[in-house]
């Protein structure tokens, strides 16, 4: 033997290091519904085998509680509840007293579990079965179970493989009227447990659909149902209020939809920049949606002489979805100096067309969620000479989808982490003149998950700038509603999972008014879920059919296949247009990407099951 | 100075103080198990955890130092439930029969657990089946293992053998003997300290005690016994006499009791071993070109077996002597048989050793010098007498001191040494100055080698001639000091190697004390014995006498030969019995 070796992996080391990949992808592919007390056993299980065997916590104690829960599993009828505190006290004491981290964490997650859904460890110890929360949750069909408005993926993904767009299209809108605008900026929840991930990655949905709206001309409406006689007051013309008044226009009742902005679309258009969303993509959507027959009044403010008490005695119904479209303070020092703009504020006036002058100006953006990425890619696009994003987090805290990030520093937005802005600094005149910010260290995880930021000892940093946009959230202003009575939390309605607003028969409210900001899917599936309460409240039960019969899934081996991306245009030639960054799939890719699907609709628990929603 | 509070009692210890040590100078024992001073400091059995103040987690007190300032808490409410629990969690991977088991008594889990009142274990029982040869004289009971590894620890760090590591993974962690091989793979020297050192029963010898109570009742066998020098030092341990109350002439009644028909010294065929080994050394020595250099001892089967697997080129340095049990088993067949007018095929020949691998050695074929079996048939550890004791009831306090049977009981000073590191290079140096001058020196010339350090040297003019001998103790010393002779950087005359640190004293046959190490305290008694013994020297023993002048003529003579000596290059490892 040689004093020292160079280290090379064996075979056996090299295959295990591909099943670590397979199972982390296999862990990503978890659909809902899965029973937490057995995950919490087989994720047990595994910890155990990650055991170095030195010490007893972690060597015997992690099989030990991996034998407790089993038996909690066990249909066996001699476990009693008593074995809930054993769990936990051995839990504890492997946490409090193992050597190393491979113990201490493994009895961590069991901790938690106990304390996150021990109703589901009693349900099992005491009727041998799983929770019915858990039962209802379970779905045969992923993408469709996360998709928050329920949209029929492997019906569209298996038109778009037929060439039948038209009808993919048609498919969409029965459960979201919005198929051109998700296309194109949905953050696509329906990927994150593609079943694909098994075997590769998740099949690129959103891709897909976008395929399918590039591809399928001008696709009409169904026809609405017979009028009801029944009027629906809709306030806020965004994507929750729109899905709403498109629905509740099909049912036959006539919605009248009320936007304080001179255009629909809410933070569609005064939210997200044209070169994400075009305007012309947006108005496909809406011109859609008002061809069943919706009603639209502009420049309509709810407060002062029209009151939502006027509307709720005119109406039979109200629909609040007025969005969070106020900024939030950030709270230093000459915070409302000249040159300090919100970027809620600077969105809108794009929204209705008045561009600010940027050229040759140091902007600085605070924030580091999607918002200020899109404010920051704006300023650049407006002439800046030189863009910051300043955040008091790291990149990986960002909330904004790394894909932005990424878009953001390739187009020449300069990323100053781990700063927080301490306060600014003004000209005698009273113009911005820099922003001073304090150096930060990323310390112990908050409740957020993230590393806590705190003062570092490092001295005050300053960037000189004319213009800072602070993006650093949203809010709703509520004010008129609490003082007609809308019950309000923390700054948002308060309304049920049904949609409705408690003690006030009749009105409803949904999307970002009541979530906080969200994203356009769940805010369109908020308006889908008022439509059909609010349809029911009204006496009715129109069903919304599924009017588009699906292909057979294709013979295929599902062997690995590389995911198609969407391409994008070159950083250099689009950072100083608002033109679309994005390009659709060609052919030959939807084609290729289609066939990845795994029809989960037709294969697994769905062919048992049902793997589709043929009406609501 | 750290300054520190236990239990809220104020405590000062020097820095590098472990809370462990910190705790018991203030008079408060933190219960631990796996815990082994300067070999096992892993934490690996969690049971010494305690509370420091402002801390979430537990911290283990054998292997992490007191801070300036520290609170810790040995008896939180924390630290009760997670002992407890942690103890509860070695129990379920325990076979917790402790009725069958022979540590019972003995085992510091079975005291920690009766401590802390466990009355029942709230887990499912997972102890490992087991899987091994149990005529291997060295057994390791896995369903008795408790993972704490001291048994690898000893074996690398003392013994730098290597045979136990961890194997298996996650669940299935246990220990194994090394590289996937078999006990009989392993070049195991069956020293045994992984055996005294073991904290539960997990490890043990080859328990031979039925065998002998079947040859005491067979009223064909005549049994006759020799007791090692090494047991009379610590046999009482295992009973708990006292050290005064464990004579040796109390052994002897209490063999005498059991039935034993001639109980003999092994003292006297040390004696004997000296007369073969000092004149091999000063023929050796007059012929020094024709000889590879050092000569070695031999006595040691432990030693035996090292050299043979480790340094299997030395071999022809050892000395070709039997050990004292195999000279004496080869006496007791021929020579003990004919002066006591016994038949030798009656001959049951038993020695109660301090060792394990004297079970090896006596089953190694060429260790028959007759044709009526083995030179001796069978060997008891200390340990495996003191149970025999027990299961005859005997009260060995009640006992009166008895003399050994008349002239193979009889043994000198220097004979009684060789339990002691030491003790076999000192009592050949007074023969050999013998030999060559006529004259005896003073007995304690030679005290220089005695002493508990792994690797003594000395170097002593004999007649002008100066002898440079070295003296090792422990395997790791052993090869420590082989590998300086491979090397040329010393260079020796004699050398002699016990296997056990301490030498027989210290055997992996003797009575255990957790936490212990008894060797010098033992080897303390041996040398107390010589000094008080009327004879001191080998060549004097009047029964080495006349065994000379009525049997063997004189040492390595053609008789003495093939007796006394052997080929060591004949020995299979693989026969142990």
């Amino acid at each position: 033997m040689s004093r020292l070796d160079v280290k090379t992996r064996d075979t056996a080391q090299m295959v295990v290091e591909g099943l670590y990949k397979d199972l982390e992808r296999r862990i990503i592919a978890s659909p809902p519904g899965l029973c937490p007390v057995d995950m919490a056993s087989s994720f047990l299980k595994m910890c155990h085998a990650q055991t170095c065997g030195k010490c007893v916590p972690c060597r015997v104690g992690l099989g030990q509680l991996h034998h407790l829960i089993e038996d909690v599993l066990d249909l066996s009828e001699d476990v009693s509840l008593d074995i809930i505190p054993l769990i936990e006290r051995t839990a504890m004491a492997i946490r409090d007293s193992a050597d190393c981290a491979i113990g201490t964490e493994a009895a961590n997650m069991v901790l938690r579990g106990l304390a996150g859904f021990r109703e589901d460890y009693i349900e099992h110890v005491t009727n041998h079965r799983c929770t019915e929360s858990i039962q209802r949750l379970k779905q045969p069909v992923p993408c469709v179970a996360l998709c928050p408005a329920g949209v029929d993926v492997p019906g569209y993904t298996a038109l778009v493989l037929e060439g039948r767009c038209a009808d993919a299209v048609r498919l969409i809108r029965m459960d979201n009227p919005f198929p051109t605008v998700c296309a194109l900026i949905c953050e696509h929840p329906c990927e994150a447990r593609c079943r694909r991930n098994l075997i590769d990655a998740p099949v690129n949905i959103r891709g897909l659909k976008r395929y399918a709206v590039d591809h399928c001309g001008k696709v009409p409406v169904p026809r609405p149902m017979d009028e009801t006689g029944k009027k629906v007051a809709i306030i806020g013309g965004g994507p929750s209020g729109l899905t709403a008044a498109y629905y509740l226009s099909l049912m036959g009742h006539r919605a009248v939809v009320f936007e304080k902005r001179s255009h629909l679309g809410g933070m569609l258009r005064y939210g997200i920049p044209s070169y994400r969303l075009p305007r012309k993509r947006l108005q496909e959507d809406i011109d859609a949606i008002l061809s069943v027959g919706v009603e639209v009044k502009n420049d309509f403010n709810i407060g002062g002489e029209n009151s939502i008490q006027d509307l709720r005695d005119e109406y039979d119904a109200v629909y609040i979805s007025i969005g969070a479209h106020t900024h939030k303070e950030i709270g230093i020092p000459n915070e409302y100096a000249r040159g300090v703009i919100s970027a809620v504020e600077m969105l809108r006036s794009i929204g209705d067309d008045t561009m600010p002058d940027f050229r040759g100006k140091n902007v600085v953006v605070i924030g580091g969620g999607n918002v200020a990425m899109d404010v920051a890619r704006t300023a650049k696009r407006l002439g800046a000479a030189k863009v910051s994003i300043v955040y008091r987090r790291r990149r990986d805290d960002m909330t904004a989808l790394p894909e932005e990030v990424e878009g953001a520093v390739a187009e020449g937005c300069e990323l100053q982490t781990l700063k927080a802005p301490a306060r600014i600094e003004c000209t005698p005149e009273g113009d911005v003149k820099s922003l001073w910010v304090r150096p930060q260290i990323a310390g112990t995880t908050d409740r957020s998950g993230r590393p806590k930021p705190v003062d570092s000892t490092e001295p005050e940093e300053n960037f000189p700038c004319e213009i800072i946009i602070s993006a650093i959230g949203q809010a709703t202003d509520t004010q008129d509603f609490e003082k007609y009575g809308i019950p309000i939390n923390r700054g948002s309605i308060v309304a049920s999972s049904s949609s409705d607003v408690a003690n006030i028969p009749g009105v409803f409210a949904g999307g970002d008014c009541v979530s906080g900001p969200s994203t356009v899917i769940n805010a369109v599936a908020a308006g889908k879920v008022a439509a059909a309460n609010i349809d029911t409240y009204l006496g009715f039960h129109h069903a919304i059919e599924k009017d588009v019969e699906i292909p057979a899934p294709r013979y295929s081996d599902h062997l690995p296949c590389g995911r198609v991306e969407l391409k994008e245009r070159q950083a250099g030639e689009r950072g100083g247009d608002f033109g679309e960054i994005e390009k659709g799939m060609t052919e030959e890719e939807a084609s290729q990407e289609a066939l990845r699907c795994l029809r989960c609709d037709h294969f697994g628990l769905g062919v048992f099951k049902g793997g589709r929603v043929e009406q609501w | 100075m750290v300054k520190l509070t236990i239990d809220g009692q104020k405590v000062a210890v020097k820095e590098g103080t472990t809370i462990l040590e910190a705790a018991k100078e203030a008079g408060i024992d933190i219960p631990h198990l796996c815990f082994l001073k300067g070999i096992n400091e892993i934490g690996a059995c969690r049971v010494c955890i305690v509370e420091l103040k402002g801390m979430n987690k537990l911290v283990t007190a054998c292997n992490n130092m007191v801070e300036s300032g520290m609170e810790v808490f040995t008896n939180s409410a924390k630290v009760r439930s997670t002992r407890k629990t942690n103890v509860e969690l070695i129990l379920s991977d325990h076979d917790c029969k402790c009725a069958t088991c022979m540590r019972s008594g003995n085992c510091s889990l079975q005291t920690i657990a009766n401590d802390l009142g466990i009355l029942s274990v709230p887990y499912r029982p997972i102890a490992e089946k087991n899987r091994w040869d149990k005529s291997f004289p060295l057994i390791r009971d896995a369903s008795k293992c408790i993972k704490c590894m001291r048994c690898i620890q000893i074996c690398d760090k003392v013994q730098n053998l290597n045979v136990w590591n961890v194997s298996g993974s996650g669940y299935r962690t246990t220990v194994g003997v090394s590289e996937n091989r078999k006990i009989e793979d392993a070049s195991c020297s069956l020293c045994g300290q992984c055996i005294t050192h073991c904290p539960v029963g997990a490890l043990r010898e080859r328990d031979d005690t039925d065998k002998m109570f079947a040859a005491l009742a067979d009223p064909d066998k005549i049994t006759v016994v020799q007791v090692a020098p090494a047991v009379r030092a610590a046999w009482g341990e295992g009973i708990g006499l006292f050290k005064e109350e464990a004579t040796m002439g109390r052994l002897v009644s209490a063999l005498r009791r059991m039935g034993f028909d001639y109980i003999f010294d092994t003292t006297y065929s040390a004696d004997l071993t000296i007369m073969e080994e000092g004149s091999e050394f000063l023929e050796r020595f007059k012929n020094k070109k024709q000889y590879k250099w050092p000569m070695f001892t031999s006595c040691c089967p432990g030693w035996v077996r090292f050299a043979k697997t480790q340094y299997p080129d030395m071999l022809p340095n050892l000395s070709t002597a039997k050990s004292p049990q195999q000279m004496f088993g080869a006496m007791t067949k021929t020579y003990i048989a004919q002066t006591l007018g016994i038949a030798p095929e009656k001959i049951f020949s038993v020695s109660i050793m301090p060792c394990l691998s004297k079970k090896f050695e006596a089953g190694v074929p060429v260790m028959a010098s007759t044709q009526y079996g083995q030179d001796v048939d069978l060997v008891l550890t200390t340990r495996e007498i003191d149970r025999m004791i027990r299961a005859d009831h005997i009260r060995a306090e009640d006992l009166k001191d008895e003399p050994f049977d008349d002239t193979f009981g009889t043994g000198t000073g220097a004979g009684v040494i060789f339990g002691a590191t030491g003790g076999v290079m000192e009592a050949a140096l007074r023969s050999a100055y013998y030999l060559l001058t006529k004259k005896n020196p003073d007995p304690d010339s030679f005290r220089r080698v005695r002493g508990m350090d792994g690797w003594k040297e000395a170097s002593f003019e004999i007649e002008g001639v100066p002898v440079r001998v070295a003296v090792a103790s422990g395997l790791g010393n052993a090869r420590k000091l082989m590998d300086a002779i491979l090397s040329g950087s010393v260079a020796y005359d004699f050398v002699e190697i016990m296997a056990c640190p301490g030498g027989c004293a210290g055997g992996g046959g003797q009575p255990i004390h957790d936490g212990e190490e008894r060797a010098e305290d033992r080897g303390t008694v041996l040398y107390g014995l010589d000094r008080s013994s009327e004879c001191r020297f080998s060549h004097e023993n009047p029964a080495v006498r006349r065994t000379y002048e009525e049997f063997l003529s004189e040492p390595l003579s053609k008789r003495a030969h093939s007796l006394l000596h052997t080929d060591f290059t004949q020995w299979t490892l693989e026969n142990e019995r």
